[in-house]
């Protein structure tokens, strides 16, 4: 019988997947000899949701861009006909392994291991993750191993903290492990605040449990009895799947006392935030699981000695835990034979901003910027131009173009002037004004300062008002220099990672982009033609049919046309509000 | 949201001295109320014997949580990075437009309101933006004005059938 696989992660479904998944449960109820339904996460491939999957025999045949109607089609023709639809196919795997459709570029250079059960398994079935391996980790290291070799096979692999810092998490653990006392915490961030970053979202609605194996498996390494895994509250669907993946692992006994009758207990809680980006810090963290204001703490003391409740805590990421049980099962040294001599294995990158294929790519340490951006990513959208890639959020920065060949890991990257970050990759083309990038982030960062230091809570302030006033053609020559200044004292006097780190969009594209600072402030342009007080607004006349909606929405009536003729814009009256484009339902309208 | 079951009455009674309970029983109060209302405040604090300037302390730190009550539904667009890029301002811009209101602000009917979030992590999709619990990609200024639209005629039907029973609208 043939399976249906419908790609339910939160991606899909903002696609349309609900509608697609309704539609083809209709179909399965009117013929359930023919094929059994089934969901998945998300495969990486988010630039064709929604995505269904035909399996038949080890074959698989994965469709994109479904519709309700196309869904039906291949119901139809696939499903009853037996009839492969090729031009529809996004991607196919034979059973003797070879692969095909149209998204093999996408699909082919990459290495999954953390992605490894995404989009290929049930996330809600405890049943389907054991039967690809699941829980072969946490079995080996609770029954067979000594918390010592667990921590020796990790830092074998060579294995480095995926949240962005890279601490080898090996050592890590071994710090934790070493700590005495009888109450240790196993914590997983799940607070993925990092605006662009979704890959901890992916594995969470997509392979919970590779999560919890990590986690029973460090717990066992550090010897803690209790797990907190923090998930920000932006992402419904991860708790979800999460508190299944939770229940269904107590009742089977790989989680709760006495797992997998080793006697060994552990058990893990499930906190949600309530909306601050810097708990992703780890003390912060803490604080907010302890039901305080999540402001960072002063260390040392650190996690590994006084960290949740001044107890020894052990704070990785969803993706480093993820790579664990495969770490176990696959050994030290397969991993260690992924990626670069720093920087050992694979990472996964969210692929987003203006490259042709969004979505999820995991590729071993070292692949450069080019390859990402260009093979898997498929190069620009609408054939632009190539600009720069913002990588590591607001506490990253911008790598030019001039830089791709730079490979990606956790050497090479701080070299630029940017971080590694959580994995999260925004593709700039040149339609981006670099200024405004800088305004956008500093914007984020001064909101989301807790307020402890001052340098952070008035500092990012002050960068703000000068950026948003160059933005505006408003800039003074002395401008770049106090960015500068303000930037160091920033970076100087902050607590916490937010802080030191913040001034970092504004360096890196002072750095790489000073003429177009120059650009705002002496000549009142910007060359990207984006900050809005700088540039003219106009009716493409091709696009234009003459709907006057335009011009009704136009609050000073700067538009003139009649009904059905194409319409001009007065830019001597025109205050630049934007009503005509928000308005105009045949994107005529554009600013030059 | 769906991972909370439990009644904020429930989870109260059930406080035993717990430590790090304040974040779920405020969150638990949110479901309740759609909001935070100054009692629920008095309450959890009579409970926990945590003072009420704590409390306030802790609503305030963290974004989720409102002290005003919300609009039927909430809209959230996504001024993430990557549809900053790709146009969260006309999105943002067209809400506003479309609805009467700035950002933070609910429409005198109380049928909507209007945040703006940092990142949905949808970012392949971009832009987007959350209705309620569901979240829509690929948005363009038409689409959004037709999803909005299709949600205030709903509610005019919704409305005007009762109405016309004899029916006092039940929504406070």
């Amino acid at each position: 019988m043939k399976k249906l696989v419908v790609g339910m992660g939160t991606c899909g479904l903002s696609a349309g997947a609900r509608q697609v998944y309704e539609k083809v449960a209709e179909l399965v109820r009117l013929h359930p000899d023919d094929a059994e339904l089934q969901i998945t996460g998300c495969i990486g491939m988010c630039y064709r949701e929604p995505l269904v999957e035909v399996r038949e025999g080890g074959r698989r045949i994965i469709y994109g861009d479904v519709t309700p109607e196309r869904a039906e089609e291949i119901f139809t023709r696939h499903i009853i006909g037996s009839e492969v639809i090729d031009e529809y196919v996004a991607y196919r795997l034979d059973p003797d392994g070879t692969p095909g459709g149209t998204e093999l570029e996408f699909m082919v250079p990459q290495q999954r291991i953390v992605l490894r059960n995404c989009g290929t398994i049930d996330p809600e079935s405890l049943a389907e993750y054991e039967e690809a391996g699941g829980y072969q980790g946490a079995r080996q290291a609770l029954g067979e191993m000594t918390p010592e070799g667990i921590i020796e096979q990790i830092k074998a692999s060579g294995l480095r903290g995926r949240g962005g810092a890279g601490f080898p998490t090996g050592l890590k653990w071994s710090f934790a492990a070493k700590n005495p006392g009888t109450i240790k915490y196993v914590v997983c961030n799940a607070d993925e605040g990092d605006p662009g970053a979704f890959m901890d979202r992916s594995v969470l609605e997509g392979d919970p449990h590779a999560v919890l194996e990590g986690m029973v498996i460090c717990a066992r390494a550090i010897g803690a009895r209790y797990g907190y895994i923090y998930c920000r509250a932006e992402y419904p669907l991860a708790i979800k799947r999460l508190t299944i993946a939770l229940e269904a692992a107590r009742k089977r006994g790989c989680l709760g006392e006495d797992i997998f009758g080793t006697g060994f207990d552990f058990d893990i809680k499930i906190k949600q935030g309530a909306g601050a980006f810097v708990c992703g810090e780890e003390t912060a963290l803490f604080a907010s699981i302890e039901g305080e204001r999540g402001m960072p703490r002063i260390r040392p003391p650190f996690p590994a000695e006084k960290g949740l409740w001044q107890k020894p805590t052990n704070n990785n990421n969803v993706e480093t835990y993820a790579n664990v049980p495969w770490i176990i099962v696959q050994g030290a040294q397969a991993y260690a034979d992924y990626g670069t001599e720093k920087s050992r294995g694979t990472k996964v990158f969210a692929l987003a901003g203006k490259v042709l294929r969004g979505g999820l790519a995991e590729v071993p340490m070292g692949t450069t910027i080019h390859d990402l951006v260009y093979k898997i990513g498929g190069g620009i959208k609408e054939g632009r131009e190539f600009k720069a890639v913002q990588m590591g959020g607001p506490s990253g920065g911008c790598i030019p173009r001039e830089l791709s060949d730079t490979p990606v890991d956790f050497e090479s990257i701080p070299q630029t002037g940017a971080i590694m970050g959580s994995g999260g990759m925004v593709v700039l083309d040149d339609s981006t004004c670099m200024v405004e990038m800088a305004r956008f982030f500093l914007d984020f960062t001064q909101k989301e300062s807790c307020g402890k230091c001052t340098f952070c809570r008035i500092g990012t302030l002050r960068m703000l008002e000068i950026l948003e006033r160059i933005t505006k053609g408003e800039g003074q020559a002395e401008d770049v220099e106090r960015l500068g200044q303000l930037a160091n004292q920033i970076k100087e006097a902050s607590l916490c990672g937010l802080g030191q780190t913040a001034p970092n969009p504004v360096l890196t594209t002072l750095k790489y982009y000073g003429h177009e600072y120059e650009a705002h402030i002496h000549e009142h342009v910007c060359p990207a033609k984006s900050c809005e007080a700088l540039v003219d607004f106009f009716i493409d006349a091709d696009k234009c049919v003459g709907c006057t909606l335009c011009a009704k929405n136009c609050p000073v009536d700067a538009i003139a046309g009649k009904p059905k003729e194409v319409h001009i814009i007065d830019n001597e009256k025109c205050v630049k509000c934007s009503r005509c484009i928000t308005s105009c339902n045949y994107g005529a309208v554009y600013k030059n | 949201m769906a991972a909370r079951a439990e009644p904020f009455a429930y989870r109260l009674w059930r406080y035993d001295g717990a430590p790090g309970e304040l974040i779920p029983l405020l969150q638990s109060a949110q479901d309740h109320f759609g909001y935070i209302p100054r009692r629920a405040i008095k309450y959890i604090s009579e409970v926990t014997r945590i003072p009420e300037s704590t409390i306030y302390g802790v609503i305030t730190f963290y974004s989720q949580f409102r002290l005003q009550p919300m609009g039927k539904h909430v809209v959230r667009v996504c001024d993430g990075t990557a549809c900053h890029v790709s146009g969260a301002k006309m999105l943002i811009d067209t809400v506003q437009d479309e609805l009467g209101i700035e950002v933070g602000d609910t429409t005198e009917d109380g049928l909507f309101t209007l945040f703006t979030v940092a990142c949905l992590g949808c970012c392949s999709l971009a832009p987007v933006m959350m209705l309620n619990d569901e979240t829509h990609g690929r948005l363009t200024a038409a689409a959004v004005r037709k999803l909005l639209r299709a949600y205030r005629r709903r509610e005019a039907q919704q409305t005007t059938v009762p109405a016309a029973a004899g029916v006092p609208d039940s929504r406070g």
